[in-house]
């Protein structure tokens, strides 16, 4: 176990340092100077060359390269150019707005797409199933900006019952805060519930062909109660992973949701970085996001070994 | 597509809520003093002698950090920390004569060593300052007591008193100007209140403001980026003014709705298709002039700006004194323009149009190049954004013709300047430029004014297109709110709620 660790904790820091080379170099050939955008068409060289050197941009690549890497590893995420505030304390802000936004609407995704699926798949080819089919499609197909502007107009415009945008910040109070989000909650859960709900869908459709759903019904347990106490249980394996996919999803790739909603979120701030060229902090979110993904799969590995004697033998 | 799907909704559900708001009825309140401003663009930071950011002066300029002069609605010069001031005969000496008991909102007192302090710090050789150039005419600044200030130029300027105006010439304080960018410490009617980084910047009343009382006690500057989003907060009521409004498209709904006011003012917004005068095919004056035939301003303005913006026929903008009006100087004939380019033997062109991302660029640029492929000028689109504008175009200048808006106020040097990126080098423009700067004499300034618009569109150098128009739109009871743009901001020293 002790080797297999070792091994595995080997490859995870080789993943960590390749990462750290190819951001930084795609970061290095990326056109563009952050303090030509900063001071705009009427700034004279020497005030740009002013600017780079007080960003640091005039000491030698690999120079730069160490610096961020030690800072990284002692979580010195950097300043941003353009804010000049820590780079972590950005990050932390937005995480307020993001981390909320993803879990509200991964919730509501389960909520809907577990039962829906589960009906589904009970009345397989039945009308309720060919109805939620064709539900379901129509979610996958409809661009979730779409929607999310049809929420707008409905319940902001219209109705005028829940704000059109913005996050007032959790300062504001719980419920400010917190109904901000709904709208934006349910433009991002629906077509992911959709995505789920088929999941789920077919997940327990093969469950319910199991053996063991056989011999469960043949001891005479109702149809209901096999779904409940075997069938759903087993299905819900491949619903997970699917759910873990789009946690990360709801996390950072959900930029033209916070454009629609105006929301700042992390993928506003990572876009927004981009075109400004706040190098350091696309640089760093971006590390931060592979650091994360990264190190999960290493502990999901080392899990699966733990319980699978099999897979340690194989490494 | 879905836009006009959405339009269609809105103008149905936007005519419920109207009638539910007649039905309901508006209790009587006293009048509001607080205010919500759409922005588009969240400002980098708050300082604007350190960033050229439009946004940053939107919020600070004149509410947070004020100058010795200001620049008022109407694009004039007015006193401001200074309370008047002198120049010498040869137009080298100013004095300024400082209002008395003007605080910073961290209580230290303003006064000469300040103006000493800001001015240096802009010249200084590790200046940050985006508008450095201002500045360069100036030889030494003097305290003479605390109440005056001294400034001596190496050669006569008239444009001090106005330059002094600019945003990144705002006067700060030692104790405070290094941590300006995220705690902007200045003498203004408003402080920083909060700034919830990409959601709003929240600006408070500051007790102690030497000046006019402000009515407003709260402003918060609400940042949406996307035109659409933008629609939809003035429609919800989540912002109560956009005062640059960045769909154009949508205005007529604003217009028929009673609970908005829609003001179409100017800004300083030079567009210009420029072309690049340093090489092949634009150094020929006979090919810039045919681009200048070749262009339909009016077309444009219909197609590309919805009927919003005002032709102009040099770098100048029409609101301001000594206007020359050019637009007629070369009339759009697309004959004419074939048989330029062919006088010059330039019949199969082939160039490439560079266009940054604002929506006046890419939306002008593709009508632009329908009208110059209409003379047979083979066009080439690129797409750009600013970063990439910036090195490749106005740095490198790899570029043949590109379309952007100059908005700096009166900026007729930049034609004067060795590196600019449309290569244009004129002796005899560049004399007449010297001419205008070291004249104090106004009526003299004004022909000179006009006789450098004249040699411009002469010369064609650029093909002017229009001045970028200001939509402002705000709630009907909402008063004060500038409907110009002389320079960026958004001045709330006179903005109130009608009661």
């Amino acid at each position: 176990m002790l080797v297999y660790l070792a091994k595995r904790l080997a490859s995870l820091a080789a993943t960590l340092v390749i990462a750290s080379l190819v951001i930084f170099a795609v970061m290095e050939v990326l056109p563009g100077d952050p303090a030509e955008i900063m001071l705009g068409t009427n700034a004279r060289p020497d005030t740009l060359a002013a600017l780079r050197a007080d960003f640091g941009l005039d000491r030698p690549a690999p120079e730069r390269y160490a610096a961020w890497v030690a800072g990284f590893v002692q979580g010195d995420l950097g300043r941003s150019y353009t804010y000049s505030v820590p780079v972590g304390e950005l990050v932390a802000q937005r995480l307020w707005v993001s981390l909320p936004l993803a879990a509200i609407s991964l919730l509501l995704t389960v909520l809907i797409a577990v039962p829906v699926g589960a009906l589904a798949a009970t009345r397989r080819n039945g009308p309720a199933d060919v109805g939620i089919m064709a539900a379901t499609q129509v979610g996958i197909a409809v661009p979730n900006f779409w929607f999310a502007m049809l929420l707008v107009f409905v319940f902001a415009v219209s109705l005028r019952l829940l704000p059109a945008g913005g996050f007032p910040g959790w300062g504001a109070g719980l419920w400010p805060a917190g109904r901000s989000l709904i709208l934006p909650a349910v433009a991002l859960a629906l077509p992911q519930a959709s995505i789920l709900a088929r999941v789920m869908r077919s997940s327990l459709i093969d469950a319910l062909g199991e053996d063991y759903v056989r011999t469960a019904r043949a001891k005479g347990l109702s149809r209901s109660e096999v779904v409940r106490r075997h069938a759903l249980r087993n299905a819900l394996i491949p619903v997970l992973t699917i759910m873990g996919l789009q946690f990360s999803f709801l996390l950072a790739g959900t930029i033209i949701i916070e454009n629609v909603f105006f929301l700042p979120g992390l993928g506003r701030l990572v876009f927004q970085a981009i075109t400004q060229r706040d190098l350091i902090v696309v640089k760093s979110i971006v590390m931060l996001l592979v650091a994360s993904v990264v190190i999960v799969n290493f502990l999901v590995e080392v899990a699966y070994a733990a319980v699978d004697p099999r897979l340690r033998r194989r490494a | 597509m879905y836009r006009r799907l959405m339009q269609h909704l809105v103008r149905g559900t936007a005519a419920v809520a109207v009638s539910a708001g007649i039905l309901l009825g508006t209790p009587a309140l006293a009048a509001r003093t607080d205010v919500i401003l759409g922005i588009r663009l969240e400002p980098p930071h708050l300082d604007p002698t350190a960033g050229a950011a439009a946004a940053i002066a939107e919020i600070v300029y004149n509410n947070v950090f004020q100058g010795l002069t200001r620049i008022d609605r109407d694009g004039t010069v007015k006193p401001s920390l200074a309370e008047r001031w002198e120049v010498s005969e040869d137009g080298k000496v100013y004095t300024f004569h400082l209002r008395q008991g003007v605080k910073f909102h961290d209580g230290t007192t303003f006064d000469a060593e300040d103006v000493k302090f800001s001015l240096d710090r802009a010249r200084a050789a590790d200046s940050v300052n985006p508008q450095k150039g201002l500045f360069e005419p100036i030889d030494t600044v003097e305290v003479v007591d605390p109440q005056t200030v001294r400034i001596t130029l190496k050669r006569p300027s008239g444009s001090l008193p106005f330059n002094l105006g600019w945003a990144a010439a705002v006067i700060v304080a030692p104790e405070s100007a290094a941590d300006n960018k995220t705690a902007p410490v200045g003498t203004g009617p408003f402080k920083l209140a909060e700034w919830v980084k990409g959601d709003h910047v929240t600006l408070t009343r500051s007790d102690g403001y030497w000046g006019e009382p402000v009515a407003l006690e709260k402003a918060t500057f609400k940042i949406i980026g996307d035109p659409t989003a933008s629609f939809a907060a003035l429609m919800a009521g989540d912002v109560d003014a956009f005062p640059i409004f960045p769909a154009p498209e949508n205005v007529p709904q604003f217009e028929a709705d009673p609970r908005f006011t829609v003001v179409v003012g100017d800004t300083e917004g030079k567009t210009v298709l420029a072309m690049n005068n340093g090489k092949k095919p634009f150094d020929d004056i006979r090919v810039r002039r045919a681009v200048s035939h070749a262009v339909d301003r009016k077309a444009l303005i219909e197609g590309a700006m919805y009927g919003y913006g005002k032709p102009i026929g040099s770098h100048f903008a029409p609101q301001d004194k000594g206007y020359v009006d050019l637009t007629g100087k070369y009339p759009f004939d697309p004959e004419k323009a074939k048989a330029l380019l062919k006088e010059a033997g330039a019949e199969n062109l082939s160039v490439r149009l560079v266009l940054p991302p604002p929506d006046y660029a890419r939306r002008g640029g593709e009508v632009l190049a329908a009208q110059l492929r209409n003379v047979g000028i083979s066009v080439e689109i690129v797409p750009m954004e600013w970063a990439q504008w910036l090195s490749e175009v106005f740095r490198n200048k790899n570029f043949d013709m590109t379309v952007v808006s100059h908005v700096e106020p009166l900026d007729l040097d930049i034609y004067a300047r060795d590196d600019y990126y449309f290569g244009y080098k004129d002796p005899d423009y560049r004399a007449l430029y010297e001419r205008f700067v070291a004249s104090t004499d106004e009526s003299e300034r004004l022909a000179l004014l006009g006789q450098l618009q004249e040699k411009l569109a002469d010369d064609a150098v650029n093909a002017w297109l229009f001045l970028l128009p200001k939509i402002g739109i705000w709630d009907a009871r909402l008063e004060g709110l500038w409907e110009n743009t002389p320079v960026p901001a958004n001045d709330l020293t006179e903005v109130k709620w009608r009661e």
